[in-house]
């Protein structure tokens, strides 16, 4: 039996694989297709303090392997969520992880305090990335300086470990992860969308209502596994890896290069169950190798 | 709501850009409700990525029937499978047409333009089967773009038909159909699926008759399980409106919730 568990210091996983913020609604939604309790967790959709309505559809466009949103983030809010959500997920014997967001970063910390108070969240997501939100793209991500400042604000008004989410829109996504990590966050985790647009030619109108979107899914996985090793080779906090995952074979890829965990995305909007596949090709790539604890390839990629 | 990964086309028929596919999934197939949708995997490869949400268009023996028009890349790599395919299906998802038995001995407007027949005859069947009295409006471009008349015929339901050239039945729009219809007689209750500017018109057609009204809307989406947020369309309910998920909600509405899309948009 292979011992799929790893340990991020504040949180054991029972393995390395959770879901994506964004792409798995509040994880109930999974319920009819796979057992929660086997993911090593899940990350839920991002919250703000009050209910938010989101852009104007159409909201996706597909691209060749991929997928550009720009859902803006819609969503019920920290009080409906403890109210009607919160308690269905308590007791499941898995990670529950909240992505929290924020227009300002007073918000920010309103939403970590409020959560704080409640049992059956192991820690929050901070979601300083999603590129659909601000005018052009913009988020707080994009700089280093703003990114020490926020993160180091929310790690204060929290009592749960912070997991900071990174944008890959920088020239250097390190840089940002140490800033992230000099401000005390306990992991990053990376990337996520990537800003992209779609033109109906037509039409000569853009696909998006908002213009310009995050692209996702298998089309970023090449340019998220680099940063992340690029990120893991930089920063001492634990490293959990996101970009276009939809197999063992991806995820394996990216624990050589330096992650501890990895969470799949997209894949689950093809295949509800896309994350449980992931977690069983892992397994059966390490019985095939007579690998018996999955730590032991984490960052063992080998370039001499 | 399930996921059979090995559902297999029984049969296919082909008009043009239309099929219908006749899909063995008896468990599916059990709990589909006349308005409700399939996902359907469209590649076994990373692209095209994302399933596709097709319209139940009738059980029959313990079939699925799906029909559909090539309106893209998914739709055209769909519309060249064959019998003893299989397909990768989950659903049924979304709620669909809400079938009241008051309705029992009442006479309904079923109405559907081009592929947005679909769902109709899976309804105008079920409302047989509680005792109301179906009429199918049935609208397309010419008359080679209404391929399901004679089906409806073949399945004794009462089936009207219009075309915008004029070459089978009533010529002009299908709503303009439902106007006849309305003159003659006050249905109890109207359902429409079809292109947005007809229901547009028939939701019109319906308030300014007072004729209670569903209607199926389509949307582009990301996963068909409510967990994109993708799908959304404009609802008005209880004054204040929201971009609601269509595919969890949705896809039918009632008139007095839809919010329509100005023209142009």
């Amino acid at each position: 039996m292979v011992d799929l568990s790893v340990d991020l210091g504040f949180l054991k996983l029972k393995n390395p694989v959770l879901t994506a913020g964004g792409t798995f609604g509040y994880g109930l939604e999974f319920a009819p297709y796979l057992d929660l309790e086997e993911l090593g967790g899940f990350v839920v959709k991002g919250l703000y303090y009050g209910p938010r309505g989101g852009t104007p559809p159409p909201r996706l466009v597909e691209t060749p392997s991929g997928l550009i949103n720009a859902i803006g983030l819609q969503g019920i809010g920290v009080e409906a969520f403890v109210a009607k959500v919160l308690p269905k997920l308590r007791d499941l014997d898995t990670a529950v992880i909240v992505n929290i967001c924020g227009e300002t970063d007073e918000e920010y910390i309103r939403v970590a305090e409020f959560l704080n108070g409640h049992a059956g969240i192991a820690a929050f997501e901070l979601n300083i990335s999603c590129p659909n939100v601000r005018q052009g793209g913009a988020c707080p991500a994009l700089d280093p300086g703003t990114t020490f400042r926020l993160v180091k604000a929310v790690k204060q008004a929290s009592r749960l470990p912070i997991i900071t989410k990174l944008s890959p829109n920088v020239t250097s996504v390190a840089e940002i992860a140490a800033a992230a990590e000099e401000a005390g966050t306990d992991a990053v985790s990376l990337v996520n969308t990537f800003l992209a647009m779609a033109i109906d030619v037509e039409t000569r109108r853009p696909k998006l209502a908002n213009v310009f979107g995050g692209l996702s899914g298998p089309a970023i996985k090449p340019i998220a596994l680099r940063m992340v090793y690029q990120v893991a080779s930089r920063v001492k906090v634990p490293v959990i890896g996101v970009g276009g995952i939809s197999s063992g074979a991806d995820a394996l890829e990216f624990l050589l290069a330096g992650a501890r965990a990895v969470e799949v995305g997209t894949a689950n909007f093809v295949d509800p169950d896309a994350s449980l596949r992931v977690i069983r090709e892992i397994g059966e790539f390490c019985e095939r190798h007579g690998i018996q604890r999955i730590e032991e390839l984490i960052g063992k990629l080998e370039t001499s | 709501m399930m996921k059979d990964p090995e559902a297999r086309i029984a049969n296919v028929k082909r008009w043009g850009d239309d099929r219908l596919f006749s899909i063995e999934s008896p468990e599916v197939a059990g709990l589909a409700r006349p308005g409700q949708f399939l996902m359907i995997k469209i590649s076994s490869q990373l692209d095209p990525l994302l399933r596709r949400p097709i319209s139940i268009h009738a059980r029959e023996n313990g079939r699925l029937e799906i029909f559909f028009q090539v309106a893209g890349r998914g739709t055209e790599i769909l519309a060249r499978k064959e019998a003893g395919d299989t397909l990768d299906i989950i659903g049924p998802l979304g709620k669909g047409f809400t079938l009241d038995e008051r309705l029992k001995g009442m006479r309904v407007l079923c109405v559907g333009g081009g592929r947005g027949i679909a769902p109709i005859y899976f309804l105008a069947k079920e409302l047989r089967g509680i005792g109301a009295l179906p009429v199918v409006l049935y609208g397309g471009k010419t008359a080679a773009e209404i391929p399901l008349r004679t089906k409806f015929e073949e399945a004794g339901l009462p089936v009207l038909c219009s075309t915008d050239d004029g070459s089978y039945g009533f010529m002009g729009f299908v709503t303009g159909l439902a106007a006849r219809e309305i003159k003659s007689y006050l249905p109890a209750f109207l359902f429409a699926c079809g292109p947005d500017a007809m229901m547009k018109a028939a939701a019109r057609l319906a308030e300014s008759s007072g004729i209670p009204s569903e209607f199926s809307l389509e949307s582009l989406m990301g996963c068909g399980i409510g967990a994109c947020w993708g799908c959304v369309k404009r609802i008005r309910r209880e004054g204040q409106e929201n971009w609601v998920k269509i595919c969890e909600e949705g896809p039918v509405f009632p008139r007095s919730e839809i919010v329509w899309p100005e023209e142009g948009d």
